[in-house]
């Protein structure tokens, strides 16, 4: 039962624009370049040294870019430290620019819901034909690494070293073509219209998923003991 | 009901209505077009906006159910008239052409959208240039997408078709086999034909075959 003391008085205040309690920044008032950095660039510099090439914040996110071989390293120590608690791994990305010799980046987008930050690490694959299009897979940090590594590697060929099942994800497995979202890739793809169509004909539409993807075998012990029981017995599940 | 239609005077049977029981005379094939134009069961096949527009004409505003279309098929071994309703991506070209196939005779494909006709805007690697290079087409229906009142004007043209057929056109409704080593049922050379950039598109060059 509420009394009418209780509602007496607002609980809110009033905030002034630039004042403590402002809404969140938005692209409208921060800065292109240049604010606060992201604590974590300096406990990183602490821990892994030379392994942090540089770091910058743009539009108030902060990128670093970190040392190909040591990322999956990186990773771990960012998921797991607990200063650090980067428990969400947004996207797994790759970016090519239109130039013969910018190397391409592989991009990571973490987020620590703890400590509400956002980290972007980028790891640069130089285009000068002895740097194989690799880099470690972050799979064992975060299991949600699976599909995301799988769509980049589709898309840019770009093997993600250590990934248990790196294939086509979104083009099919038998796809020829090449790598669609690279910038010598013609947009139209490779291939005339005919031939495109004859390979994509060819394929089985139930050959693309293997058996294991499709059936809960793998999964059966951590069912609950009822379900598994049903099961056991021979019981259908339902559709 | 308007069944009767007047006979060939060549093959017409004299009857005298003053002395026999009523009966009506008509062609076969009309009265099967007949059945065949006014129950025709849609496969719909929506892989984007324009099924959307397709949901739309099936509900109760455009109610397709007037066409006949009382249900929509989701098997295809029940309906008659495929609509592909949006565009249709290369790793979708086998299960349209499977799902074409395993559709019964008579059946009849509306091709909806601009991207189901032609790519529309897509023209790039990863989209059919127009489902007549897959399964054949009856009826396209331009537009981007077609609002209700299109789809419905190209059900019609399609009943009209189907009333159109005749018996003795053998062949008719022979089933179409495809190419069996490269699976397509027209040259390739037609099929690039049809794929051909066209507008304000740019052409690219091609490196393999």
């Amino acid at each position: 039962m509420t009394t009418s003391k209780e509602h007496g008085t607002p609980t809110f205040q009033v905030v002034y624009p630039g004042q403590p309690g402002d809404a969140p920044a938005t692209l409208r008032n921060i800065a292109h370049r240049g604010g606060a950095m992201n604590p974590s660039v300096d406990a990183l510099r602490a821990t892994f040294g030379a392994a942090i090439l540089r770091s910058e914040v743009v539009w108030g996110d902060t990128t670093v870019y970190v040392e190909r071989a040591k990322v999956a390293e990186i990773c771990a120590w960012l998921q797991g430290d607990p200063s650090q608690s980067y428990e969400y791994l947004v996207d797994v990305t790759a970016v090519e620019y239109r130039d013969a010799v910018r190397a391409i980046e592989v991009v990571w987008h973490l987020r620590s819901l703890k400590f509400r930050r956002f980290l972007r690490l980028k790891a640069e694959l130089p285009k000068d034909g002895k740097t194989p299009l690799a880099v470690p897979s972050v799979w064992a940090v975060w299991k949600g690494a699976d599909w995301l590594e799988r769509e980049c590697f589709d898309m840019f060929g770009i093997r993600f070293e250590g990934h248990p099942d790196l294939r086509r994800i979104l083009m099919w497995e038998q796809y020829k073509e090449g790598y669609p979202l690279r910038k010598d890739f013609p947009m139209r793809g490779r291939f005339s219209r005919s031939e495109q169509l004859k390979q994509a004909l060819a394929a089985n539409p139930e050959a693309r998923y293997s058996m294991e993807e499709l059936s809960i075998s793998d999964a059966f012990e951590d069912l609950p003991t009822d379900m598994r029981s049903r099961l056991l017995g021979g019981e259908k599940t339902g559709e | 009901m308007g069944l009767t239609v007047q006979p060939d005077p060549a093959s017409a049977v004299s009857w005298n209505p003053q002395t026999q029981e009523g009966w009506i005379t008509t062609r076969l094939d009309f009265l099967v077009n007949w059945g065949r134009a006014n129950s025709l069961w849609p496969m719909p096949f929506g892989t984007a906006c324009c099924a959307i527009e397709f949901m739309a004409s099936a509900a109760s505003k455009f109610d397709l159910a007037r066409f006949g279309m009382e249900r929509m098929s989701f098997s295809p071994r029940q309906a008659d008239v495929l609509i592909c309703a949006g565009r249709v991506p290369f790793k979708l070209a086998p299960v349209i052409r499977r799902i074409y196939q395993q559709m019964h005779q008579p059946k009849w494909v509306i091709s909806m959208g601009a991207c189901a006709s032609s790519g529309g805007m897509f023209d790039s690697y990863a989209v059919v240039q127009g489902i007549d290079t897959i399964i054949p087409v009856d009826v396209y229906v331009p537009g981007c997408p077609p609002r209700p009142e299109g789809l419905i004007y190209g059900i019609m043209m399609l009943q009209k078709k189907v009333m159109e057929e005749r018996m003795s056109n053998a062949g008719l409704r022979d089933e179409l086999m495809p190419d069996p080593t490269s699976q397509l049922y027209i040259p390739p050379s037609r099929i690039d034909e049809l794929s051909e950039p066209f507008g304000n598109s740019v052409h690219q060059t091609r490196s393999a075959p």
